[in-house]
């Protein structure tokens, strides 16, 4: 099989705008998810490929006065290693330090994470609370989706067939508490039972939550919850809200009582904590 | 000594059985059944498929016997007209291509008419679900000491409980691969695996085959725990079909979703307990019964029913034990061989239910087992009298003392008062494992191994025994120059070859240091007997010696050979199931801290001590890491490993979501030897491979138990499950409150 290697973005959304929806091309990124298959998954041989390694503006890290910019193939490594991102986002950087292990962390992409659309991603929810815009672009022109309105169900999301995404972008602002816990099977290597992401700001609360929902999922019940009446005073009192924003299941990883009652808790724990270092 | 092959492993330079070149060869690939018990009806392959383009094997295509000859020949190599288990293998096909291949396996269609499998060993099993005699068991084992009944109609307390464990994978980093060609009529299977001779031996059964027309060999083997004892037979018969049948090289490599699903695991268990103690303290009966689920074929589960219900009562000293055993015979895949072989399961379910009686009786849990602990001159279930001068009292206060235990649970209690989410516990167990064959296994295998002579005045090592990461190499290299007095680099290690070594017997049961290292010693006696020099001649004057005696011979073979004789006095009755169970035993106490949080119900374990004696330990890092192995393996097997079955099949048969621990998982493992020379062992060593497996669960069980106030019977302990226990605690104490 052939894979056509664009060297530029134009060369590339002219690439994918050629193609019908029903044939489209699947733009290849690090790969982490879309090669895992590849040996024994017939649908993933019958497919067609691009691969965005050579597009050079889709690369990088970059600061402007208001936002960070992830490039559609900044990786995870490439955020850890950035010292203002540390300074900044440290929420960012804890999520990006859970994924995987430091192979997948160096080809990985936070743009891959997003279109991959999976419930129990890991950057997705970091992204989501920190009000990130997803840039995608087309050989029509640009837009740009919120993050909380990109998914539409599961594995589903904005993306049209002849866009790419080509940028994340992140505003910044003063964020008293950046809270990121990834409860996974084990402590490292591992898909996320419960994910959860909480940032507060002169924006709100923003409660997101993971591997909860068929999407990651923003909890704007427990937001509001949070802004009307302050600090819950046991996990127990999350629990209405959190009825209302997530619908955890059983499957393979775990039980929907489980992910129910772990992320009351660990919910109830790190906003107390941003409490108390609000107070 | 550095490990024998530790560089080329480390670099990456060792050939695995899927890096062997092979010429001209085709790729293999195995279609199976998709039901758990049926009629195979038909057999459809998609005639959009150039079927002319492959090569198609079935159970016509058996030239012998159509079983895989083990203990029991009711496995068949290729299914002929009925279906045990999913995955049961059916067809066979090669072809050049890798993909090809597989491609072409989906496009084969096993139609099976279902009949109703039995496939939770818990339940009895239904009429239709009957299989094997009248009740599908395979194997009944029963050890009878003393008068149980009587003993428990005196007793100050009697104890009951039921324990739990769950199948596990091996996991080795390999997974399972074989190449087979032929060469001047002589039949070539190479791969990875861990017992030449029972791949020779059902290769002959099943090709219809002389001894001398097949040739097994080893290729470097990436892990093994048990996992290659009995299958490599299975799919090295398949390659041997199909190079057969194609007249070219055929090579099977399983992905690691093939090797999970169909290959076997550890046998579940279900272990239930019942314990009279006097008032002071001493246990007075136990009475123990053991219950595996074998899986559709017997494959080796009456072995592994054995050993598990031979290690049942634990180290401990009781007068009275009954211990009745049941291997059944399910619709899953067959288990098998795994590191400890039943035992890990028995004392699972004895050391917790010693924390479960010593807390009924109200006594403290070291205290109960320093004071029930087996001494010198008494004697397990079985009547074996223990006299290997062990002081297993001490291993147990050393392990607690090394640990912390006293200052660690006084700090506990602080923290439980402080903090209001994590929790942390103490846990112990103390154990045992029996190294070499069962009764009189080891006997019945009548080991050889050859130490020869080369002209160049090296000497080599002629064995069946193999190098899995283990160490064989690097042990035998180490007691042969020890015996010889010769440098290391004086002594090579011949490839196991059935075509060159004589059968030392399998490489299991932690009997490879022990048992086959002794034969190594005997053998080089023999070799500088057979020279005419005495026992003292060792080293330079020995290479003299050696030469010399090729100089004036050219041509000619000097090989010492070595036969198996059990140590002096070992006695073993099979029908009553009493006597000398083992010719020697590891004994052991493991002390394991855990860590629970009570917002997502992890146990972390964040420090283990364990402390063991395995007689003289002849290669300290080989031995620790053969301990922090098992003890991370343990592990795994108590918090996480978990294979989920629906419908008889393992649901989750992906490294993705089947969960083994990772470093990040394990706490410090400090592990200590105390070393009382063993007479029976090469330089007096006893066996310590699977020793290791059978006391972290229980000790890090016992120590969540302590954490959270809860009484866990089942592992893997999940963080779901404790959740249950500590939910379901909380429950009931709000509803009595
Ligand atoms: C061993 C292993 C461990 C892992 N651990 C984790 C983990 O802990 N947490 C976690 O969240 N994930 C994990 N993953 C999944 C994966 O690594 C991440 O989702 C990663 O972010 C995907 O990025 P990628 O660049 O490799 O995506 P790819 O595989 O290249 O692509 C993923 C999807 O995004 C699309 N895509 C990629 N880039 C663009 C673009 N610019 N525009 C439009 N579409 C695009 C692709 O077409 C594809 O549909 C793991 C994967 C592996 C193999």
């Amino acid at each position: 099989m052939k894979v056509p290697r664009p060297a530029d973005l134009a060369q590339a959304l002219e690439l994918l705008g050629q193609r019908r929806s029903e044939t489209p091309l699947v733009p290849i990124a690090g790969g982490t998810d879309l090669m895992v298959h590849w040996p024994v998954r017939p649908d993933a041989r019958t497919r067609e490929y691009v691969d965005l390694a050579a597009v050079g503006e889709l690369r990088g890290v970059r600061w402007s006065e208001e936002a960070l910019e992830l490039g559609a193939l900044a990786s995870y490594w490439d955020v850890i290693v950035d010292a203002q991102a540390n300074e900044e986002f440290p929420i960012l950087v804890a999520s990006a330090r859970q994924v995987g292990a430091i192979q997948i962390q160096s080809r990985g992409t936070w743009a891959g994470n997003i279109v991959n659309g999976s419930p129990a991603a890991d950057g997705v929810p970091v992204l989501m609370a920190c009000d990130a815009v997803v840039v995608l672009a087309s050989r029509e022109g640009t837009r740009e989706v919120a993050l909380d309105r990109y998914y539409t169900g599961y594995r589903e999301g904005a993306r049209r067939h002849d866009e790419l995404v080509v940028a994340i972008r992140i505003p910044r602002i003063a964020r008293s508490l950046q809270r990121f816990v990834k409860v996974g099977p084990r402590r490292a290597q591992a898909i996320a039972k419960v994910g959860l992401a909480v940032t507060r700001s002169e924006a709100g609360w923003r409660v997101v939550a993971a591997s909860v929902a068929p999407t990651v999922r923003r909890c704007r019940a427990v937001e509001r919850l949070l802004e009307e009446n302050g600090m819950p005073s046991a996990p127990e009192d999350l629990d209405p809200a959190l009825r209302e924003d997530v619908s955890p299941i059983d499957d393979i990883r775990s039980t929907a009582e489980y992910r129910a009652r772990v992320l009351g808790r660990v919910l109830f724990d790190a906003v107390r904590d941003g409490a108390e270092r609000a107070g | 000594m550095e490990r024998i092959e530790g560089i080329a492993k480390l670099t990456g330079a060792e050939r695995y059985v899927d890096d062997l070149p092979a010429e001209g060869a085709l790729w293999g690939m195995t279609v199976r059944s998709p039901a758990p018990r049926g009629r195979i009806r038909e057999v459809r392959f998609d005639p959009s498929v150039d079927w002319s383009r492959f090569v198609v094997v079935d159970h016509r295509d058996v030239p012998g016997a159509n079983e895989v000859l083990l203990i029991e020949p009711d496995q068949p190599v290729l299914a002929t007209d009925r279906v045990r288990h999913v995955h049961e293998p059916v067809v066979l096909l090669a072809h050049p291509s890798r993909d090809a291949v597989r491609q072409a396996a989906r496009a084969v269609e096993v139609v099976v008419g279902p009949e109703e499998p039995y496939l939770d060993f818990a339940l009895p099993p239904r009429p239709a679900q009957i299989q094997r005699g009248d009740d599908n068991v395979m194997k009944r084992i029963e050890v009878r000491k003393g008068d149980v009944e009587a003993a428990l109609a005196r007793a100050a307390r009697i104890v009951e409980g039921e324990y739990r464990t769950g199948a596990q994978e091996h996991v080795y980093i390999e997974t399972q691969g074989m190449l087979a060609w032929e060469d001047a009529g002589v039949l070539f299977i190479k791969g990875s695996l861990q017992c030449p001779y029972y791949v020779h031996k059902a290769a002959l059964r099943a090709l219809g085959r002389d001894a001398d027309a097949v040739r097994i060999v080893q290729a470097p083997t990436g892990g093994g725990f048990g996992g290659k004892e009995e299958y490599p037979s299975m799919i090295g018969l398949h390659a041997a079909l199909l190079a057969l049948k194609a007249g070219r090289p055929v090579k099977i490599v399983y992905d690691r979703g093939e090797d999970m699903e169909a290959t076997t695991k550890r046998h579940p268990a279900i272990v239930r307990h019942r314990t009279g103690v006097n008032a002071d303290g001493r246990l007075i009966a136990q009475d123990i019964d053991v219950r595996m689920d074998g899986g559709a074929y017997v494959t080796l589960s009456p072995v592994v029913l054995s050993r598990g219900v031979i290690h049942a009562a634990g180290p401990y000293s009781c007068d009275n034990v009954r211990i009745v055993g049941h291997a059944v015979m399910t619709n899953s895949p067959p288990h098998g061989a795994f590191r400890g072989f039943g035992a890990p399961q028995t004392h699972f379910a004895n050391e917790r239910h010693m924390d479960v009686v010593a807390a009924t009786v109200g006594m403290d849990a070291i205290e109960f087992r320093r004071r029930n602990m087996i001494g010198d001159g008494d004697s397990t279930a079985t009547g074996q009298v223990i006299a290997d001068g062990v002081d297993r009292a001490a291993l147990l206060g050393r392990a607690v003392e090394l640990s912390g235990w006293r200052e660690k649970e006084a700090a506990h209690a602080r923290l439980a008062r402080s903090d209001p989410w994590i929790r942390r516990g103490m846990g112990v167990a103390c154990f045992h494992h029996g190294a070499g064959f069962t009764g009189g296994g080891e006997v019945m295998l009548a080991s050889r191994l050859d130490v020869a002579g080369l002209p160049d005045g090296r000497v080599e090592v002629r064995s069946a025994n193999i190098e899995m990461g283990q160490g064989t190499l690097t042990i035998f290299t180490q007691i042969a120059s020890a015996r010889l007095g010769l440098d290391p680099s004086m002594v090579t290690i011949a490839e196991a070859d059935t075509g060159r070594v004589p059968n030392s017997g399998p490489t299991v049961a932690s009997r490879t240091a022990m048992v086959v290292g002794r034969l190594v010693e005997e053998a080089c006696d023999e070799l500088r007997a057979r020279l005419g020099l005495g026992p003292d001649v060792v080293g330079d004057s020995l290479t003299q010696a050696l030469v010399r005696w090729h100089a004036e011979r050219p041509g000619a073979e000097l090989v010492g050979e070595a036969k198996y004789e059990p140590p002096p006095g070992v006695r073993w009755d099979d029908e009553s199931y009493t006597g000398d169970a083992y010719a020697a035993y590891g004994w052991a106490a493991y002390v394991a801290e855990v860590e629970v949080d009570l917002r997502t119900y992890a146990a972390r374990v964040i420090d283990f001590v364990a402390v063991q004696d395995v007689g003289t330990v002849l290669n300290p890092t080989l031995a620790r890491g053969q301990v922090q192995g098992g003890v991370a393996q343990g592990i795994g097997w108590a918090l996480m490993e978990e294979c989920r079955w629906k419908d008889g099949a393992m649901e989750n048969a992906e490294l993705t979501n089947y969960i083994i621990p990772t470093s990040d998982d394990l706490p410090p493992l400090r592990v200590h030897f105390e070393e009382t020379p063993w007479p029976g062992g090469p330089l007096g060593a006893k066996g310590l491979g699977e020793l290791p497996i059978d006391g972290p669960a229980p000790a890090v069980v016992n120590a969540i138990a302590r954490a959270v106030g809860v009484d866990p019977r089942e592992i893997p302990l999940t963080p779901e499950r404790l959740m249950a226990l500590i939910e379901d605690d909380r429950a009931r104490h709000a509803r009595i409150a």
